[in-house]
């Protein structure tokens, strides 16, 4: 298995690519309390390792089914950050052109099949994508990202044993963060390890080190590879934390500071940087460029994103917009 | 029953309701690689109606696919494979069952196209026998469209006729949105001619037969009931047409208006239950436009009484609209003008 940090173009891309969905989600936190932009906004804050370890163990049309915790994911599966800013900000540029917001970003160009605002929705639209890629032959294999709340949802087991007894190409990949909202999993599960669920279904689960990137990339490329080579699915548990709130309405009221600061001592990106260092495939200043590179990115992006026009507005927009046309 | 001019010349063939859905299934797989079905015991079954008997032989494992009893996967596994290029053909056993499968359908399938500002579309066939008749009682007998026409995003077909079993699913299937089609399960053994090879647009309604005096709107099993009772009316020299809008998403309004228009009096017939019902949405579109002022009576609306359906026969009979009753909704209405 490769080792991640020991690779220096490898290392600069995992970097800068956390970076980015960090920065991503640090701005748009901040456009958001300054009210420049509306709606409301799950951050993934913390969690970058888990998104970008995941997707770096998949080829490019690879899938991903995501959740309304899901900018990370976006960013690690390759979007363009323009578009994604634009929807934020509710313009006609954006990815779903000021229609969806948030939580629906999709992009379908980079395989992501979009996030979801229903929490365990996307789980059997991963299956059934899976499904498509069986029956083509394509050899793509889907990532459906979930959260700890997901897996107590009937559509996770229902999707699971679907994909078991069909032996889809497809990964679950749940994101335990700790807490559906103010939900703790410590409350809301009477299993030491989600990924334990996964025998009942009978296929591998596996738990990780969430916050350790290359634990994540290497429990996922196993997985992938087994799924590729048509032997079925896989859970993989990343067991992280969110840093911020649920949403824009959490006050925080079900947890100390003092456990956020603790896994806030546990960050995903300053452990590979250290471990980056330790294995000396990038210096200081390299270290320093990637982080540069993405504030630098984002910036760019709200830039661009907010010189664009608004969404449109009109209802004939609106109406025209509900179906799609059947091409000729 | 006056044949649809989409109809006519063509090589016209007798066959059940169930035989045109199972005759377009078997066409549409024969000549497009992405249609698939899927559904929980419609391989060696057939399907709870034996709708979907045959095909597993004829098209095998992994084109008819037998599932586990899991609403939401299927429907959910449907959207994915609608999503990546196929042309999955969901068939729930019981219309009842899209409770199990709600997100799916309502929030993921109906919205994807929009929420996604058109990046992606989700051709998926949901087909589902409705309505009551067979003693099945509350939970496998409800007819549950209006549910649908409330989420802008999926379509609603509700077959009236072999033909139109066989010409809108062929529709659905070549759609790119979501289609629920409500096929009812009094109607799978009715015979009729069906054109081969048919093909009837979405949103286009049918008017099953023309008279002067007054119009019903009726759909699914109701059509064939007012027809029945349109022949027994017209022997007491009442004369009634007929519509069917056969799709209530989308719907043709303009048809329905102009055929309420013609005669000023509208009879509204439906299964479902009475209170939010489609046809009260009929209603408001006669209220709210100048077909308005053509209408020489109230509305008036025949639906099923506002109850879970019972078991017993003469309930279950009681609790839905019959021939007599359009008959004599139909006389009072006449009378009344």
């Amino acid at each position: 298995m490769r080792d991640l940090a020991k690779e220096p173009e490898a290392a600069r891309q995992a970097l800068r690519t956390m970076w980015t969905a960090r920065r991503f989600e640090e701005a748009v936190d901040q456009l958001f309390a300054r009210g420049l932009m509306h709606g409301t906004m799950h951050l993934s804050i913390g969690q970058e390792a888990s998104a970008v370890g995941t997707c770096l163990a998949l080829r490019p049309d690879d899938l991903i089914t995501s959740t309304h915790r899901g900018h990370s994911h976006c960013v690690a599966k390759g979007a363009d950050l323009t578009r994604m800013m634009a929807e934020l900000l509710a313009k006609d540029t954006g990815y779903c052109r000021g229609r969806g917001g948030s939580m629906h970003i999709a992009d379908v160009a980079t395989g992501n099949l979009g996030a979801n605002g229903i929490v365990g929705g996307g789980i059997p639209i991963a299956v059934g994508a899976a499904l498509a890629q069986q029956l083509s032959g394509s050899g793509r294999v889907v990532i459906a990202f979930f959260g700890d709340g997901a897996a107590n949802e009937g559509a996770f087991h229902e999707a699971a044993n679907l994909a078991a007894v069909w032996e889809l190409p497809v990964v679950f990949v749940c994101e335990n963060n700790h807490y559906g909202m103010s939900m703790s999993a410590d409350e809301a599960f009477a299993i030491e390890n989600i990924s334990s669920r996964a025998a009942a279904y009978g296929f591998p689960g596996i738990t990780v080190d969430g916050n350790d990137l290359q634990e994540v990339y290497e429990a996922v490329s196993a997985a992938v590879d087994r799924a590729r080579a048509g032997d079925g699915p896989t859970l993989v548990e990343n067991v992280t934390y969110r840093w911020k709130g649920h949403s824009k309405s959490d006050k925080n009221l079900y947890r100390t500071r003092e456990e956020i600061a603790e896994w806030q001592g546990r960050d995903p990106i300053a452990r590979f940087e250290h471990a980056v260092r330790g294995a000396g495939s990038l210096d200081d200043v390299e270290i320093e460029a990637a982080r540069k590179e993405a504030t630098h990115d984002i910036r760019e992006a709200i830039r661009t994103a907010n010189a664009a026009p608004p969404a449109l507005a009109g209802r004939d927009v609106l109406l025209g917009a509900v179906y799609a046309e059947a091409s000729a | 029953m006056t044949a649809a001019p989409e109809m006519i010349n063509a090589d016209v063939r007798e066959m059940t309701y169930a035989e045109a859905v199972r005759e377009t299934l078997a066409d549409l797989m024969d000549t497009d690689e992405r249609v698939l079905l899927m559904g929980g015991v419609i391989g060696v079954y057939g399907g709870a109606f034996g709708v979907t008997t045959g095909l597993l032989e004829r098209f095998g494992r992994e084109r008819v696919r037998d599932t586990p009893i899991s609403e939401t996967a299927i429907v959910g596994a449907g959207v994915g494979a609608a999503l990546c290029g196929q042309r999955p053909v969901v068939e729930l056993q019981f219309s009842d069952f899209v409770t199990c499968a709600m997100d799916q359908i309502v929030n993921q399938a109906a919205k994807i196209h929009f929420m996604l500002g058109g990046a992606a579309q989700v051709p998926l066939v949901i087909r589902a026998p409705a309505g009551s008749g067979t003693g099945a009682a509350a939970q496998h007998s409800q007819s549950l469209e209006a549910w649908f026409a409330h989420v802008p995003g999926i379509k609603v077909v509700m077959p009236a006729t072999p033909a139109d079993a066989m010409g809108l699913l062929r529709a659905a299937v070549a759609d790119p949105n979501p289609v629920l089609v409500l096929e009812h399960k009094l109607l799978y053994k009715e015979r009729g001619a069906v054109p081969s090879g048919h093909h009837v647009p979405l949103g286009k309604a049918a008017v099953r037969r023309r008279g002067g005096d007054l119009t019903i709107v009726a759909t699914s099993v109701m059509v064939g009931r007012s027809l029945a009772a349109a022949d027994e009316l017209a022997a007491e020299g009442i004369e009634v047409t007929v519509v069917d809008p056969r799709t209530i998403t989308p719907l043709d309004e303009a048809t329905i208006l102009a055929e309420v228009a013609a005669t000023g009096k509208a009879l509204l017939v439906q299964e479902g239950v009475r209170t939010g019902g489609f046809v009260a949405e009929i209603a408001a579109r006669i209220a709210e436009t100048d077909t308005f002022h053509a209408l020489k009576a109230p509305v008036v609306r025949l639906c099923g009484l506002d109850v879970p359906m019972p078991y017993a026969p003469e309930l279950e009979k009681a609790a839905v609209p019959q021939v007599p009753d359009i008959v004599a909704a139909a006389r009072q209405l006449q009378k009344g003008a």
